[in-house]
């Protein structure tokens, strides 16, 4: 019997796991994401006159499919914000940012995203940032590079 | 510009370092050596290969170790035709369930040395090891396993493996 | 509704890394012990049921392969929940409710070192708007913690106070992993992680597991002799969309509680599933706990965090308080999602 206490220890093996997934969007989100692409954003409206951004297929209090779209503007309010100094593979940037709930011009609910922001001093609730757009686009929330704090006038 | 985006690309890539447990790692380092490994269960004195450290029909976890030979009975097998991904092996190729002599459940693995319409239930075979310094703590460390000679095991002898 | 109680419980110490067994050798014993604490032999379980998440091991039917160290021989009734074991013990109370079985079997484990724990869990997040941008759990539960603290709800002294309190407690656990006294100013000096979360704010990794029997009626107190009765269990669960949700609350666990009796009743104990220390904050609020509650006498989420046993612990920890006579009354709670997202409730007394 192989003895733990002998200092081998268990074999172990690296494993990657990758899936290449492609997912089909509908006219909901299909119609956002392409907005992205061609540089707009867009709600959608509910019966009660909340806009939800991003967009959902489904009134969240009713159920009720939801289809009266509507653009909202590219700048917004940092609802909330956490600073990561050590940014992960895969995140939006590389160097040191911030993650925020942004609730744009016009919209009732807030978007998840990144604020390129100096440090986190720069970083407060209730500050207002605007998009930065990535330079070439296909489709995708990645088409919104990240936030950028507005210029304060 | 105006056709709309209908799919995303999705990419998960996800990294682990994964762990045989007790059992297996003891079944995996006698490999290496170019040896099978079985383990009794307390109760049912059932031998497992490979042994995963509890006996399944019993939830106990196993005993003593038992040396299993590396000669067997071919139970059940396929033969693969289709290509697939990931796919190493010339096709059509068998893959067999492989019972070894002192072992209770059969396991999976290659079945080389014969034209495939050959291969048959009941066809006794032996492991085909990896010279022994290519030899690893993985299934790898056998080739396949190839025909003995012998004649065929009675399907009595097998039927209840199935 | 039949009377369902929780007879025994059983657990595995919780560690950084278990690098001996695997999971089906860490589950096999602890079964084993669990069954052997009930006083109800193995052939009247009549429903098992497990929760894991097949993402901690990166193989698909990995729950499956667990199933071994159950002895699944004649065949079992069972059932899975890709998720805490908290979650498929209320599934088993639901089956019980049928009325033809008495005994149930409910286990959870998980090896949250096998990968990386903050990625992996981004796989659960929204595929299209949120998962391509993958932000990690820690940086999902920062979010609220700074929505909390702007609100003036929390503040990170207090934050760092339920840390050092957690596991402080949880030296009286030998199961813990977090154990000892930690001094709060030096806590506070600690670096960000992502801030405002310190280290001391998050969970630890864990690798663990845990099992409790259930049990009806007649069944359960010829079994032992205080069972935990269960008078509620409830659960409830939010939009997945952060941005639509009020973070500073948690409505879902209200609504549990008020479906589970909870609120309104005086408990002995809370066991509160609160992997983020500003999220027992939240939780507090939300179950109106009273200043005379023991909070976590097991260390809770902040002490030991095996994924998917986290939220089975708080059941079975505040369960042995009244079956060892400890308490009379518990509450239990268990969460599933970012930032408290899905919550369960379970209001459990002892026998007067």
């Amino acid at each position: 019997m192989y003895d733990p206490a002998a200092g081998d220890g268990t074999l172990t093996a690296p494993y990657v796991l990758e899936y290449t997934y492609r997912r089909s969007l509908g006219p909901v989100i299909g119609r956002f994401l392409t907005g992205l692409r061609d540089g707009k954003i867009e709600g959608i409206r509910t019966p009660a006159g909340q806009v939800l951004v991003p967009p959902t297929e489904y009134d969240p209090h009713t159920g009720e499919p939801l289809t009266d779209f509507v653009e909202v503007g590219q700048s917004g309010v940092v609802t909330t914000w956490a600073w990561i100094a050590e940014p992960r593979p895969g995140q939006p940037l590389a160097r040191p940012f911030a993650w925020a709930l942004i609730r744009l011009d016009g919209a009732d609910t807030a978007l998840l995203h990144a604020v390129d922001a100096p440090g986190p001093e720069h970083m407060r609730s209730g500050m207002r940032v605007t998009v930065r757009w990535r330079a070439e686009r296909v489709g995708g929330i990645g088409d919104i590079a990240c936030f950028e704090p507005e210029p304060v006038r | 510009m105006s056709e709309p985006v209908r799919r995303i690309k999705a990419p998960v890539r996800l990294a682990f370092e994964i762990n045989a447990g007790h059992a297996l790692t003891g079944f995996l380092r006698a490999i290496a050596e170019g040896r099978f490994l079985g383990q009794r269960c307390v109760s049912c004195h059932k031998v497992y290969v490979p042994p995963r450290g509890v006996c399944p029909t019993c939830g106990l976890l196993l005993g003593e170790e038992v040396p299993v030979a590396d000669t067997g009975t071919l139970t059940t097998f396929c033969t693969v035709n289709v290509p697939y991904e990931g796919q190493t092996m010339k096709l059509p190729y068998v893959y067999g369930s492989i019972l070894l002599d002192g072992a209770d459940i059969p396991f999976p693995h290659l079945v080389q040395g014969l034209p495939v319409p050959e291969v048959r239930m009941g066809l006794r075979l032996k492991a085909v090891w990896a010279p022994p310094a290519e030899r690893k703590p993985t299934m790898e460390s056998i080739l396949w396993f190839s025909p003995t000679g012998e004649p065929d095991a009675p399907f009595a002898s097998y039927q209840e493996h199935l | 509704m039949r009377d369902v109680a929780i007879v025994s419980f059983a657990q595995t110490p919780s560690l950084r890394r278990e690098r001996d067994k695997d999971e089906v050798e860490m589950l096999a014993p602890l079964l084993g012990e669990v069954i052997e604490r009930s006083g109800i032999p193995r052939k009247e379980i009549g429903f098992t049921v497990s929760g894991s998440s097949d993402y901690l091991t990166g193989r698909p039917f990995s729950f499956v392969i667990a199933l071994d160290a159950v002895g699944a021989w004649p065949p079992i009734e069972e059932s899975h929940v890709e998720m805490d074991g908290a979650f498929a013990l209320h599934e088993a109370w639901v089956r019980l409710q049928h009325g033809d079985i008495d005994v149930a079997l409910v286990y959870a484990f998980g090896k949250s070192s096998l990968g990386s724990l903050r990625d992996v869990l981004v796989t659960q997040l929204d595929p299209y708007y949120t998962a391509p941008l993958w932000p990690d759990a820690i940086s999902l539960a920062a979010l609220q913690a700074r929505a909390l603290l702007d609100a003036g709800l929390c503040t990170e002294r207090e934050m760092a106070q339920i840390a050092a309190r957690n596991r402080a407690k949880a030296r009286q656990n030998p199961f813990a992993q977090l154990r000892g006294d930690f001094d709060v100013e030096a806590l506070l000096a600690s670096p960000y992680l992502v801030s405002p979360l310190r280290k001391h704010d998050c969970p630890p990794i864990s690798d663990g597991a845990a099992a409790v029997v259930l049990a009806a009626g007649d069944r359960a107190r010829k079994a032992v002799s205080r069972p935990a009765w269960i008078r509620g269990i409830d659960h409830r669960i939010e939009p997945h969309s952060l941005g639509v949700r009020d973070l500073c609350r948690s409505p879902s666990t209200t609504l549990a509680a008020r479906k589970a009796g909870v609120l309104g009743a005086s408990v002995d104990v809370a066991e509160l599933h609160a992997p983020f220390s500003h999220q027992e904050v939240i939780l507090r609020n939300a179950l109106d706990l009273g200043p005379n509650v023991d909070i976590n006498p097991s260390g809770g989420a902040l002490a030991a965090h095996p994924m998917m046993v986290a939220g089975l612990l708080r059941l079975g920890e505040a369960a042995s308080r009244i079956l060892d006579g400890r308490a009379k009354r518990a509450v239990a709670h268990a969460t599933s999602g970012p930032c408290l997202q899905q919550n369960l409730v379970c209001l459990m007394e002892g026998d007067p």
